[in-house]
């Protein structure tokens, strides 16, 4: 990917947060205050004001961008953890014009780095954790195959789907939805809904790359 | 959606011009960093005390900056934490030196968030204290929740903390009166209604007529049960049997009573509450020191109620008496 890829990654991200602001709030109002779309949406909305200076930056500093954009702009805990996502993204790609598959993965695990080191949360808790570990683990699987950067991003977008929806039964130990106990059982958990249209946007610009 | 509204994007930016204009001689708005600040900040000398959370439990925390209380608010969008470049702004506005306070409430937003905020400031040389406020005994606090929510305490030890701090104080003192506050003091909410958060434009859930939501936190999320509709005096017990037992409460212990509106109750009904809370305690013989009835942290216009304890004694009773001036809250000057 070259960073106008990375670029067409984040463009197409903004608009499709912007296009599931109500659906991710709508989740968010079922086991939460009702505000991740509209973060979200404000947080990338800020990101897209900045992809004219971001044209002229490499992969690594347009990602770091991303990141402290999001960390000043979305609040709640969505901010600092997808904020801490996007700059240990841009460190592990530092210094890199064009990054291969083995540079994607190696993002996507500083990535998902990013949000356990700053949120602490393990598999299993109804968090965006449970969309991004088995994503990761499937580009991982992918990668050591041999398989192109189109289908690494796409198993690791489906291992997000599966993910995202096993939230569903779950119950919730962390963030707001805790304090429901058992009443966040059976609600989809609106951070892995999310995290899943964020790998939804890079599977989709690394298939029209081809 | 029938709120006294403009456009639902440009509603916390009014709110804190009105305040801006209305409070002009206690506070000031930084508008490009989006703080509260009062308006003798920072003061030499003194800990600074700050506080943050989401708009939309007016008038905490803004409401609660001035002399006695707060040197500094930072408001996030409606039931959003705020965000560190704020929490930094306003932990130099108030530097007089001495350090600064974080006040934090336990929920995983404004825990996060202040965290980064205090790493930004102490690598400018400033030293920084966090307290974190988990009063609500709605939720158990295990291993299994984010723990337990920051709610009514929060703004009892906003006023103790910032009337202790106003001696000049050190910041370990400070933050350990604050946990001393914190350790003392429990809380429960209900709701009637739910609330409309104005940029979704509907309620967060829906209740029915005859239903009320037990143990709800302060951004219109659903509660831990919902059961049917009781009485006023029901209720009060409901609320004040967990408060009670989760503080060990003895007999000829003294209490600081706060009943406390979520935004869409009349005070008419929030004295009915305190009437049965007053029965309850004396009947156990706790006495109440002194009271707070009003709304002070609510959730936008959710009818309903929370009901906050705190154990006194003569330190606590001291710093809750001493002089006030705030937006929300004066007494003694």
């Amino acid at each position: 990917m070259t960073n106008q890829d990375i670029m067409r990654w984040l463009e197409h991200t903004a608009d499709v947060l912007q296009e599931n602001r109500v659906y991710l709030t709508q989740l968010d109002s079922a086991i939460g205050d009702a505000d991740h779309g509209i973060n979200m949406d404000r947080g990338f909305t800020s990101v897209r004001g900045k992809f004219a200076a971001m044209a002229t930056m490499d992969s690594s500093t347009c990602l770091k961008t991303v990141g402290t954009t999001l960390v000043s702009t979305v609040g709640g805990a969505s901010g600092p953890l997808y904020g801490t996502a996007f700059l240990r993204a841009g460190m592990a790609v530092s210094g890199k014009q064009e990054l291969a598959a083995a540079d994607i993965v190696a993002m996507l695990e500083a990535f998902l780095g990013g949000i356990v080191a700053r949120g602490k949360a393990h598999p299993g808790e109804k968090t965006m954790v449970d969309a991004l570990t088995p994503a990761l683990a499937a580009a991982k699987q992918a990668l050591a195959e041999g398989a192109s950067l189109a289908v690494i991003t796409q198993r690791a977008h489906e291992a997000a789907a599966e993910g995202m929806k096993a939230t569903i039964p779950m119950l919730a130990t962390k963030g707001r939805a805790s304090y429901l106990g058992e009443r966040s059982i059976g609600h989809q958990d609106p951070g892995a809904t999310s995290s899943w249209l964020i790998l939804g946007c890079l599977a989709e610009v690394c298939q029209d790359m081809l | 959606m029938k709120k006294l509204i403009n456009k639902p994007d440009d509603l916390v930016k009014e709110e804190l011009a009105g305040m801006a204009v209305a409070h002009a001689d206690l506070i000031r708005v930084d508008f490009e960093q989006n703080i509260i600040v009062r308006k003798d900040a920072p003061v030499q000398g003194k800990v600074g005390v700050i506080s943050g959370g989401g708009s939309g439990h007016e008038p905490m925390h803004g409401g609660f900056v001035g002399h006695g209380m707060l040197d500094a608010a930072c408001p996030g969008a409606v039931f959003t934490s705020p965000v560190p470049d704020q929490m930094l702004a306003a932990t130099q506005a108030v530097n007089g030196g001495m350090g600064v306070l974080h006040i934090v409430k336990n929920y995983t937003g404004d825990i996060l968030n202040f965290e980064m905020a205090a790493e930004l400031a102490e690598a400018e040389g400033i030293h920084v204290a966090s307290v974190v406020t988990n009063d609500d005994v709605a939720v158990q606090d295990s291993l299994y929740t984010a723990g337990r929510r920051g709610v009514g305490v929060t703004v009892l030890l906003e006023k103790i903390v910032g009337g202790f701090s106003e001696t000049r104080a050190p910041l370990d003192a400070v933050a350990a009166l604050a946990r001393k506050v914190n350790d003392h003091g429990r809380s429960m909410g209900m709701a009637l209604t739910s609330c409309t958060v104005p940029a979704a434009g509907k309620p967060t859930f829906e209740l029915g007529e005859d239903e009320m939501e037990i143990g709800i936190g302060i951004h219109g999320e659903p509660g831990r049960h919902r059961v049917k509709l009781a009485s006023a005096d029901e209720i009060t017990e409901m609320l004040a049997a967990p408060i009670i037992d989760d503080l060990g409460l003895k007999s000829g212990e003294s209490v600081l009573a706060f009943v406390n509106g979520m935004g869409g109750t009349p005070l008419i009904e929030l004295y009915v509450v305190y009437n049965a809370l007053h029965h309850i305690l004396h009947g156990k013989n706790i006495t109440i020191a002194r009271s707070l009835v009003g709304n002070y942290i609510t959730s936008l216009e959710m009818a309903g109620c929370s009901i906050t304890l705190v154990r006194m004694d003569d330190e606590l009773l001291k710093y809750w008496d001493a002089p006030v001036h705030t937006p929300a809250l004066r007494w003694g000057m």
